[in-house]
């Protein structure tokens, strides 16, 4: 297999044989990306120089001799709402289209000490606001399993960035499924970690409450790897969880003998399409040969999770957006009478559509006279979700649903109607608002198209998640597919 | 559907300047999702406590120490407009 289509453990144990250079590795992730960028578009900003100085630098030390750490020389992209201390970090808006951040997001930090090479940041849809990557501010990425479909989103660059050999690992932030739904699409793996597990330092805001940044990855292994990298406590986060961080690779082992899957009815019903529910169903009768119990279970309650989720993200994300006024950092529109007229002006120009409609959505949920009707009972029936989990826990080890209802859909299809648009999140959503771990991992095809299903755990579980992703994986072949470009 | 009433109410709050086009369509949109919102109230949630966030965590306090902060050059590097130390805006009153 061509190099830029290895896993990220794969090409470690090449830097570790001396078969290949750092050097030579960046080199060899430039040159993919240069031949199939242009139909991609994955990157807003690609530092090559930045990334063969590291590289070199990487070099340098396994020359000197000692360990290689797993995600040293390792090319790596991540999404453009981390900051990166130097680099351009825009969100994929125009209103931070020039911000160059005097800091680095926690998970920059910690991938530069263990060694990694970023390439470059990954185009999003706005604020992280969407499931296509059509809300870019700059330009839509496009699907390398058919370039006429979305990739998913909101890290839709980063999820294509890993499936077409532009990257062997990245990062993205999944505030409903922006990780998952994404990986499902492009047919990788994509994992978001418990709330609390990843330090947010650094993330741009979308809504505090629901935000986490987790790895897209070809492989369940890479996912372990990165983990074991970017999880911990922070002190620079007050909701990133304190206590140890387990070694994510001890969870890599191939068995599930006796595990317990519970497979909610309300994520395989109406609304699936049915090509993915085949696929689901043959991954579960797969997962029963390797010795799982499989049963039917309920979430009462999931069907209120979305009008609960477009309420809670929009009333957060209309706070944590108030920071872009002008002032301090980005755009600022020319012309301003006075300070408000300001504001209003770089806020109407520099934010586009979707972000307008979700801040317009927040502060109708959070104004007087409506608090009470819309917010707050959002985060009432936020409680009845949790505990449909919490109950489900004590049954079960892990849940199992598709990741998305139906594989990519066409690019435009769904812009003109946001209900539509949001309903391709309704396997994901929920499992934000209960904090809970969630991982997507290639089951298979549908015309042609990848199918996710996903995984969800009990808090800070991850270990069973990857357990059972894994022996998935070790007796499939899915993961192996790559795209044609 | 929402009132341009309420939309204009809405939008000055947000501190977005919204074009007629723009006010026309977010009344629609919003008032769409607004509508499938009620949803929830099909729900009795009156004995039901709120989550706002889901980590058992409080009040999560450090020391009271002068510590490294980012210097003001950096801090202003970014600024669209500034005078000597200061952040430049138009006026104000």
């Amino acid at each position: 297999m061509e190099l830029y289509y290895l896993t990220a453990h794969e090409l470690h144990d090449l830097l570790v044989d001396r078969q290949i250079t750092a050097e030579e590795l960046c080199r060899a992730f430039f040159e993919r990306i240069d031949a199939v960028e242009d139909k991609l578009k994955a990157f807003v900003t690609i530092t090559r120089e930045n990334a063969l100085a590291r590289a070199k630098e990487i070099d340098r030390q396994i020359a000197a001799g000692g360990q290689i750490a797993p995600l040293a020389g390792i090319p790596v992209a991540v999404k453009d709402n981390l900051c990166t201390e130097g680099v351009r970090t825009t969100c994929s808006s125009k209103i931070l289209y020039n911000f160059i951040p005097p800091y680095s997001a926690t998970v920059i930090t910690r991938l530069n000490q263990a060694g990694a090479v970023i390439l470059g940041k990954t185009n999003l849809d706005e604020f992280a606001m969407g499931s296509s990557t059509e809300n870019s501010g700059f330009f839509p990425t496009h699907n390398p399993w058919d370039l006429e479909r979305v990739p998913g989103g909101s890290s839709g660059g980063s999820a294509v960035a890993v499936a077409a050999g532009e990257a062997a690992v990245a990062l993205g932030s999944d505030t409903g499924g922006s990780i998952r739904q994404p990986a499902a699409f492009c047919g990788i793996v994509g994992l978001k970690p418990t709330y609390g597990a990843v330090s947010r330092f650094g993330l741009m805001a979308f809504a505090s409450s629901l935000d986490q940044i987790g790895p897209l990855t070809r492989d369940v292994t890479d996912a372990a790897l990165v983990m074991n990298v970017i999880a911990g406590h922070d002190p620079l986060d007050s909701t990133s969880a304190p206590g140890p961080v387990p070694d994510y690779t001890a969870y890599l082992q191939n068995g599930i003998k006796g595990l317990k899957i519970g497979v909610p009815k309300e994520y395989m019903g109406e609304g699936i399409s049915p090509a993915v529910k085949q696929v689901v169903a043959e991954a579960l009768a797969a997962l029963a040969d390797l010795g799982a119990q499989i049963e039917e279970t309920s979430l009462p309650h999931s069907e209120y999770a979305l009008p609960a989720y477009y309420l809670i993200a929009p009333a957060e994300a209309s706070s944590n957006l108030a920071r872009y006024d002008g002032v301090r950092y980005g755009y600022r529109a020319e012309g301003g009478t006075d300070v408000v007229d300001m504001f209003m002006k770089t806020r109407s120009l520099g934010f586009g559509p979707e972000v307008k409609r979700r801040i317009m959505l927040g502060t109708y949920a959070l104004s007087a006279g409506y608090y009470d009707a819309y917010y707050l009972k959002a985060l009432k029936v936020r409680t009845l979700i949790k505990q449909d989990f919490d109950r489900a826990f004590a049954s079960y080890d892990v849940l199992l649903s598709p990741t998305t209802p139906s594989p990519a859909f066409r690019q435009g299809e769904k812009v003109a109607d946001p209900l539509q648009m949001y309903m391709s999140d309704i396997c994901t959503l929920a499992i934000n608002l209960a904090g809970l771990p969630g991982i997507s991992i290639p089951a298979g095809f549908a015309d042609g198209l990848p199918v996710g299903m996903q995984l969800i755990g009990k808090p800070f579980d991850e270990g069973t998640l990857l357990r059972v992703a894994y022996t998935f994986e070790q007796n499939t072949e899915h993961h192996k597919a790559r795209p044609k470009i | 559907m929402l009132t341009m009433k309420e939309v204009e109410h809405v939008a000055l709050l947000a501190r977005l300047e919204l074009t007629p086009e723009e006010k026309k369509m977010y009344a629609r949109q919003l008032g769409d999702i607004l509508e499938y919102a009620q949803k929830l109230n099909k729900l009795d949630t009156r004995a039901v406590p709120p989550t706002a966030h889901v980590l058992p965590l409080q009040n999560v306090f450090r020391e009271d120490q002068t510590g490294e902060h980012l210097p003001p050059e950096k801090v202003l590097a970014n600024a669209p407009d500034r005078e000597g130390q200061f952040f430049k805006v138009p006026r104000i009153v």
